[in-house]
């Protein structure tokens, strides 16, 4: 099994394969599968999130009415307008947000990695698809690649909000994402490496502060954060663009930043934006209670 | 290494709104079913840390219930397993508990009926992944990657022996394998992973063996 990002590379240099290959060989391994039960396990998984997708544009609202509606809204306004960040960035955001807004209204997710940050991965492939035109066969390696990156973060680091804070989740989930769409868009497994360590990079230090501790505010919008940038890093990176601080030791400075969080920011809903005056406006009028 | 597999990551299929605190809270609740045997028809359920911060939001308090009914963490139902719980006997009691914890998302639900008692302590690491910590005093660590049998027993010479023979028997190999005892000669736990799911007709066979007093069995 591969510990570090540097020897899924190797493994993916050394093989000459694509690193989705060396997830879905890995898996095949472990759990003593044939490739087509793991194809098929996977493709349920995007079903889900396709499914989804489909929900959020069309509309959904979340129990509490704090979150819901703004995936129609972006894509309202790109048919009637052009978007200043293009087309495909504002489509990528509405899926992403769409798929948070489907969480929070206990809809049917596919967690990815965790569901407060489950926007990220299908929202940027389900937009990046328009333009580059993935098989079936392409998309599901997608969510190999996501998924090899988000297995190093998982066993070096953590990928929960509780333990080490939204750099942990939406910080994971939209590094995972760049490094998929450097693999669907032609990159190298280097490239996706670089284009991994430049998302995470700037979601360093971000706190998991849920408002009513509730996974609606800020998280679906954090899900619009993470899924742009996963885009603007795979640009990066495709274009040639390297990460000073190679992946693993992001990595690892996102783990000892989130040991050094304050419990209170690592998704208890009291410090951050939960406590603050409107946050906690919120929580009294959901939860009927003086806090 | 926590994570063994990428549907630990990209998964699992899911009732929002949390991985760790709905999906992962369910899979703690359907654990202790399974170790129960049946359903409950009580359950004082105590929360730690986060969980007992935000349960509320989360739905962190149906997800548990709806695994103690037996529901998976994809299963419409959670978001009424409170109201079903009534409706099948099972009554509820949560406790927020403000003593500390090893982890941020831990539970402790006790659980029973007339006849019998289990008191299991489960955390959530993330992303919809659970381990058990600790089963009736015992501690242990029970990662769910693999089905895994846990048989209660008394601390006699040969108890180990007579189970391990009958695993090698039908040919089933132990992944991992720890023993636990409460005192010399007194109440023990053997918790056994292993590669493949094991069949009832074993697990019969096993609870026929000498000081075995109770099994459940863990799927994968």
């Amino acid at each position: 099994m591969f510990r570090t990002v540097a020897e899924l590379i190797e493994k993916a240099e050394k093989e000459n394969i694509p690193i989705s290959e060396v997830m879905i060989r890995q898996e095949m391994d472990v759990k003593e599968k044939t490739r087509e039960e793991v194809f098929s396990e996977m493709e349920k998984n995007l079903v889900v999130m396709e499914k989804a997708i489909e929900d959020a544009l069309k509309g959904v609202q979340s129990v509490t009415g704090l979150t819901g509606g703004d995936a129609v809204k972006v894509q309202k306004y790109m048919k009637e307008k052009t978007p200043l960040s293009g087309n495909l960035m504002m489509d990528a955001v509405s899926k992403a947000m769409g798929t948070n807004e489907v969480n929070a209204a206990m809809g049917i997710i596919c967690a990815t990695p965790t569901a407060g940050s489950a926007g990220c991965v299908p929202g940027t492939l389900f937009a990046v698809k328009e333009q580059l035109n993935p098989t079936r066969e392409e998309m599901i390696r997608y969510l190999f690649t996501s998924g090899a990156f988000g297995f190093v973060v998982a066993n070096n680091a953590f990928i929960s909000g509780a333990a080490g804070g939204c750099q942990a989740e939406v910080g994971s989930a939209g590094a995972m994402a760049s490094a998929a769409i450097v693999e669907m868009a032609g990159g190298t497994p280097k490239q996706s490496s670089h284009a991994f360590a430049i998302t995470l990079k700037n979601m360093l230090g971000l706190v998991c502060d849920p408002v009513a501790g509730l996974v609606e505010v800020p998280c679906v919008k954090r899900n619009a954060a993470g899924s742009s940038l996963a885009i603007v890093s795979a640009d990066l990176a495709l274009a040639g663009v390297e990460s000073r601080i190679p992946c693993d030791e992001v990595i690892g400075a996102m783990y000892r930043i989130g040991k050094q969080m304050p419990s209170s920011l690592r998704e208890t809903g009291e410090g951050g934006l939960a406590d603050t005056p409107t946050g906690r406006l919120l929580k009294e009028k959901i939860f009927g209670v003086s806090v | 290494m926590k994570y063994n597999s990428v549907f630990d990551i990209i998964g699992p299929v899911m009732v929002g709104p949390s991985s760790s605190h709905t999906a992962g809270a369910a899979r703690i609740g359907k654990a202790a079913r399974n170790l129960f045997g049946r359903q409950p028809a009580w359950a004082k359920i105590h929360l730690y840390e986060s969980f007992a911060k935000t349960y509320r939001g989360h739905g962190t308090d149906f997800a548990l219930v709806g695994g103690l009914l037996g529901m998976e963490t994809d299963d419409p139902q959670i978001s009424k397993a409170l109201e079903l719980a009534k409706d099948k006997g099972l009554e509820v009691e949560f406790i927020e508990d403000s003593a500390s914890a090893d982890h941020p998302n831990t539970v402790r639900m006790i659980i029973g009926d007339d006849s019998e008692q289990q008191e299991l302590m489960g955390i959530s690491i993330g992303g919809g992944k659970v381990e058990i910590t600790e089963l009736n005093g015992f501690e242990l660590r029970l990662s769910g990657n693999h089905p895994a049998i846990l048989i209660m027993h008394n601390d006699r010479f040969g108890a180990i022996a007579s189970v391990t023979k009958i695993l090698a028997k039908h040919e089933l190999n132990i992944g991992h394998m720890e023993v636990n005892r409460k005192d010399v000669g007194k109440e023990a736990l053997m918790v056994i992973e292993v590669d493949q799911n094991v069949e009832d007709a074993i697990l019969q066979e096993l609870q026929a063996a000498d000081h075995i007093t109770s099994i459940a069995k863990i799927v994968s």
